[in-house]
């Protein structure tokens, strides 16, 4: 199959389809790492950018890009990895953060970095299971580099929190 | 010195620094005092290790000479890295790992909010993306100062004898030499000087809220930028370039 059968648009859709390897509920564009898809000579280039520079799963997520494509018959690819613009959360889709929110993890807020920096207060966080903010944090590293360890305090369970970056 | 020499030089100090702290804090995979510190430790060090990538990739691309993030980590020895010489001591007690890494967190937090704004596009795009790390390192450093100087008789006394050993290192953190001068000039890099002042203030604060006081050792251990280091930094390698070297090639 020729690649010119696809637009970039149409491979920027298809591409939607692709799970975050840790948090699968979301794909890799409400979650803001798939930035751009464009053809340069024939080859299909696909832009994305880590959440964390040390992220384990771009690896993962570079792997399922390229056979996504092959699955259509691109065979020509090349995932270009940037660092600027860097990441933040507020590329999160609302919709997303609701997905999230639904699957057990507190999304973030709209407020990008905390610049006060250290020994900033835990801020006030909502229960994702139960809604209660009587919640404190256990940890503010979690099962992955995005995440940070809460515990609701009213239904006793523990929940990750995605943390603002 | 051309600016393409010292560029490479610097990067090597900036990456190999975060490579070789990464690789000391993943020695605690497994064995820290509480579950939500051995993630944490971790996580941070999966950081370092992912800032080291971007830099010594950098690294290779200035030099030209076709080497890549891989080849400089793990096929150069130890009289080839330019980590700062603190990054490459012993984990030692809990006590001691936090007084390190807050003792580099700071210094690192300060140079990269700099470093933001460098010149080289390349350089201010990596300190972008990991001065939001770094800020939460640096908090989750500063809150263990206080949890452990500010806790038990047992815990100010580890941690203040930690400060102590480890307060020779940090002088040679702001040592400046003709890579400085190179690309301070072309406003690539920070002077380290306004480093200085800032660490001091901030490192002075957090000791004086966690009743530890400030290591009186005058004495300065210094060598990194010509390759010196102490003799932990071999054992090290050995173990971080062991699988590397021992399989040429090996990919899965």
């Amino acid at each position: 199959m020729n690649t010119k059968e696809y637009s970039s648009e149409q491979i920027f859709k298809l591409l939607s389809e692709i799970p975050d390897p840790e948090i699968p509920v979301i794909n890799i564009i409400e979650l803001g790492i798939l930035r751009e898809v464009k053809f340069v000579d024939e080859v299909c280039v696909v832009v994305i950018t880590p959440t964390y520079t040390g992220c384990p799963a771009m690896k993962v997520i570079e792997d399922d890009i390229k056979i996504k494509l092959k699955e259509i018959g691109i065979d020509k690819v090349k995932v270009e990895l940037v660092l600027s613009p860097a990441w933040t959360t507020d590329w999160i889709s609302d919709t997303a953060k609701e997905k999230l929110r639904a699957y057990g993890i507190a999304p973030p807020d709209h407020t990008s970095v905390d610049k006060k920096v250290l020994l900033g207060k835990a801020r006030d966080l909502k229960c994702p299971l139960c809604g209660s903010k009587n919640t404190e944090m256990i940890s503010q590293f979690g099962s992955t580099a995005c995440k940070a360890l809460y515990r609701c305090l009213d239904c006793k369970e523990p929940f990750d929190y995605f943390k603002c970056l | 010195m051309t600016l393409q020499e010292a560029k490479f030089e610097y990067l090597l100090r900036l990456g190999d620094s975060s490579l070789i702290i990464g690789h000391r804090l993943s020695e605690w995979c497994g064995h820290g005092p509480i579950l939500e510190e051995d993630i944490a430790l971790i996580n941070i060090a999966l950081d370092f290790v992912g800032n080291a990538t971007s830099i010594l990739a950098y690294a290779g691309q200035v030099e030209g000479k076709g080497r890549n993030e891989d080849d400089l980590a793990f096929m150069r020895g130890e009289r080839e890295f330019r980590n700062l010489l603190i990054t490459e001591q012993p984990n030692g007690d809990y006590a001691n790992t936090i007084a390190r890494q807050f003792l580099f967190d700071t210094y690192m937090f300060y140079l990269y909010e700099e470093l933001k704004s460098s010149k080289d596009e390349t350089i201010a795009a990596i300190a972008v993306k990991s001065h939001k790390e770094i800020t939460y390192h640096l908090r989750h450093t500063s809150e263990w100062m206080l949890r452990l100087g500010d806790g038990t008789v047992e815990s100010h006394e580890r941690l203040q004898n930690g400060l102590n050993d480890l307060w020779m290192f940090t002088s040679e953190m702001f040592d400046m030499d003709e890579v400085d001068a190179v690309l301070i000039k072309d406003g690539i890099v920070p002077d380290l000087n306004k480093i200085k002042a800032s660490w001091e203030k901030r490192v002075h604060e957090v000791l004086a809220e966690a009743t530890l006081q400030i290591p009186t050792t005058t004495f300065k251990q210094k060598g990194s930028k010509e390759g010196k280091h102490t003799e932990h930094l071999g054992f090290l390698l050995a173990e971080m370039q062991y699988v590397h070297r021992a399989y040429p090639g090996a990919k899965w």
